[in-house]
């Protein structure tokens, strides 16, 4: 069959002479734009038009940022386990040390902050929403809300909980408002039970929400 | 050059500035004490005008969380770090 008779076929099949209507799938573009669309699209053509981005590097740009996963984090973070020098590193200079595991995770400075038995960390941007993409990937919704934003900084227990993540009266809770150059990765405990586990095993059990201080590590067997 | 050291208490400025400011709101007004200097980097509250912005020190500063919020129910152990610019901040007093 040509195309242009497998066209005629499609355009038969919608002329809807059998008796009921189609209704139209919702479309983003059904709503009119919105003042940050049209400034955004602007933004974009006048980058263009002035010859500063060409056709495709927004895309491009939003393909690497999208390749970023929590998978590299928690790649660092079992590493961190398995090798105390390694995690000293990381306490210095968290950049360097992912390059050592041939990760790029972009020159913004990003913070290790390590928990113990006596001090749990968690993170949060109250200003706007900064977050390590180069470790952990795009940041889940709820880390953007203005309820996790306003929340987790003047009662942190309580939002942990809701989390499912009980944090006992002696040991600190340090919130982390991460409002300007820095960016933070909570190193959490390496749970009990997991001394057998490699490190591609202990790197499965650290997910991103312990990274973030939300959660703590588990280990397989719960 | 970096007007504090770690250790010490600093007070952040009690200041309602029009326009884009990045110290959090219910920082301001409170004392805490300098964790880590970090930087020089811009000034980010120039770099929103398209300004070159000035280098200053980024203190990270740790405050008591029962400190910033008089009605906080979690432990008195808890504590608050935000990252805050040099010029936020006045020497706090000795305590």
């Amino acid at each position: 069959m040509s195309h242009e008779d497998s066209h005629k076929d499609h355009a038969k099949e919608h002329q809807h002479s059998h008796g009921h209507p189609h209704p139209q799938q919702p479309d983003s573009e059904d709503e009119p734009y919105s003042h940050e669309q049209v400034m955004a699209t602007a933004l974009e053509e006048l980058l263009s038009d002035k010859g500063l981005i060409a056709a495709g590097d927004m895309s491009s740009a939003l393909d690497y940022w999208a390749s970023k996963t929590p998978a590299d984090g928690a790649r660092l973070v079992a590493r961190c386990w398995t090798d105390p020098a390694f995690a000293q590193r990381v306490g210095e200079n968290v950049n360097a040390a992912a390059a050592e595991l041939d990760m790029d995770i972009g020159t913004t400075p990003v913070v290790a902050i390590t928990n113990t038995p006596d001090l749990h960390n968690v993170l949060v941007c109250t200003l706007c929403s900064c977050y390590p993409i180069g470790l952990l990937g795009e940041s889940p919704g709820w880390y953007k809300s203005r309820a996790y934003r306003s929340r987790v900084v003047s009662e942190p227990r309580v939002v942990l909980a809701e989390f499912g993540t009980q944090i006992s009266d002696e040991t600190e809770v340090r919130v982390h408002d991460s409002t300007a150059d820095l960016r933070y990765i909570v190193i959490p405990m390496r749970p009990e039970g997991t001394e057998e586990l490699s490190e591609g095993e202990l790197a499965e059990i650290v997910t991103r929400d312990c990274m973030i201080g939300t959660a703590l590590a588990k280990g397989l067997e719960e | 050059m970096s007007r504090f050291k770690k250790g010490d208490t600093v007070h952040v400025r009690t200041d309602y500035p029009q326009g884009h400011a990045r110290a959090p709101y219910f920082t301001r007004g409170h004392q805490g004490h300098i964790e880590q200097i970090t930087g020089p980097y811009p000034n980010a509250e120039e770099l929103a005008y398209g300004r070159r912005g000035a280098q200053e020190p980024l203190y990270r500063v740790r405050f008591r969380q029962q400190a910033l919020w008089p009605s906080y129910q979690g432990s008195p152990h808890d504590t608050l770090v935000a990252d805050l610019y040099e010029h936020w901040l006045n020497p706090g007093d000795r305590s």
